[in-house]
């Protein structure tokens, strides 16, 4: 079970607006987070990965307190081991495809079944120059899974690929994240893209 | 012809690239993160050799380092080192006037990296040395090619610094530049062409080098 309740002031070209997220997401679940262009869904998950920190807030995984701010806790980036998929994919040009994975795990097997349920087992020594959009993304997600996360969160994880490659990778993501245990927050703009994958949603407006 | 100066400008460039490797790659890495005015002063006195007369930095440098200054004083009484006049005084002045050139690259590099890079290998529980030795650094591999270079050829051209700090001893400050100037001060013009052609392969050589290696990054060789 995740407990979320955060509030952060965020600049928009509007002026200054208030994020406000409550929620309680149940564990093993793929939620949908939706809501119009910028009502603050990637800060949400940036928020929640550790990467911005609210003016009030308490986030709890699994029983595990990650951020309390009456508490004086937030638990670094590194702490909370969120498994993160940016939009502009955040690859490291000078890493191969495996090498982006044994940078998150050791686990060869591991990498080698990624690399498969991706369909990227023939690209393991490509750098990210020379893979194509969707492979790109592809490799975004499949190293965000490398970490075995608690937390998985996605941000418009599935733009870049077409409706029968994400279909395809969907059905072996869902086996993998009920595998691992892990709970699911995906950001996306369109409503198709996550039609199988998430069991609930949470609008952010 | 004497090849010591040659020498002595070659080991002087070496000593001053090396120490401002490990004084600039951390320096630009701080500067580069959330700006402050704290860091935009700081940023402006390392700028300062860039556009100040070397004569007027060589002259302030030699003042503070003289004897009769607090600094030179201090120096002498407690480790009993002079820096008017000896080659670890060309040292100290090559790297606060090369400075700059070490500098400027990596942190222009390092702000030009998407903030996603780092905060992925955050995410995945990665330190910030870590990340920095394993995701950031690698991926400024040609500024830092750039970096080395212009601070070395740089130094390897100092003249208006070293010739204040330094004077023109044999075997210890009369680097390549002073050579070259003394020569033609005493008529000697082969001597000065025979060191300035020294000079100019060294320096070719060394920037066809960051040429070769950066010739596949998309920004120039020198940017």
């Amino acid at each position: 079970m995740i407990d979320i309740s955060i509030q952060k002031n965020i600049k928009t070209y509007k002026g200054i607006s208030r994020l406000a997220v409550a929620d309680l997401i149940p564990a093993g679940s793929v939620t949908k987070v939706y809501g119009p262009s910028g009502a603050g869904k990637t800060t949400f998950l940036r928020i929640v990965a550790g990467l911005v920190s609210p003016e009030q807030g308490r986030i709890q995984v699994d029983g595990e307190c990650w951020l309390d701010t009456s508490a004086q806790i937030n638990l670094s980036p590194q702490e909370r081991k969120a498994g993160f998929v940016f939009q502009d994919y955040a690859l490291f040009p000078h890493m191969t495809v495996r090498a982006h994975l044994a940078y998150a795990t050791a686990d060869q097997a591991l990498i080698d079944r990624l690399l498969l349920m991706g369909k990227m087992e023939n690209f393991g020594n490509h750098k990210p120059q020379h893979l194509s959009g969707g492979q790109q993304q592809r490799l975004a997600i499949l190293r965000s899974l490398a970490l075995r996360p608690k937390l998985l969160l996605m941000d418009e994880a599935f733009s870049a690929m077409d409706d029968e490659l994400r279909e395809e990778l969907i059905a072996g993501l869902s086996v993998i994240l009920k595998e691992f245990g892990t709970t699911t927050i995906i950001v996306s703009h369109h409503a198709h893209e996550t039609i199988g994958f998430a069991d609930r949603s949470l609008k952010i407006d | 012809m004497e090849w010591t100066p040659i020498w002595l400008s070659l080991k002087l460039a070496a000593v001053t690239t090396f120490i401002l490797l490990i004084i600039g790659i951390p320096l630009a890495y701080w500067l580069s993160r959330r700006s402050s005015w704290l860091k935009l002063i700081i940023e402006a006195m390392l700028t300062m050799p860039l556009v100040l007369p070397p004569s007027v930095l060589g002259f302030y440098l030699l003042l503070s380092f003289s004897p009769n200054s607090f600094l030179g004083r201090w120096l002498l009484e407690y480790f009993n080192i002079s820096l008017v006049f000896s080659f670890e005084g060309l040292v100290v002045a090559s790297v606060i006037y090369s400075l700059p050139f070490m500098v400027s690259p990596l942190k222009s590099a390092l702000a030009h990296l998407p903030a996603s890079l780092a905060e992925a290998s955050f995410t995945m529980g990665k330190s910030r040395l870590e990340t920095f030795c394993r995701v950031q650094l690698p991926n400024i591999k040609s500024s830092l090619w750039t970096a080395v270079v212009l601070t070395f050829a740089h130094t390897l051209g100092e003249f208006g610094v070293v010739l204040m700090i330094g004077g023109r001893l044999e075997g210890s400050t009369k680097v390549a530049s002073i050579a070259i100037y003394d020569a033609v001060d005493n008529n000697q013009y082969h001597e000065a062409n025979v060191y300035s052609l020294i000079l100019f392969a060294i320096t070719f050589v060394i920037v066809m080098l960051v040429f070769i290696l950066n010739r596949n990054a998309l920004r120039g060789p020198l940017e």
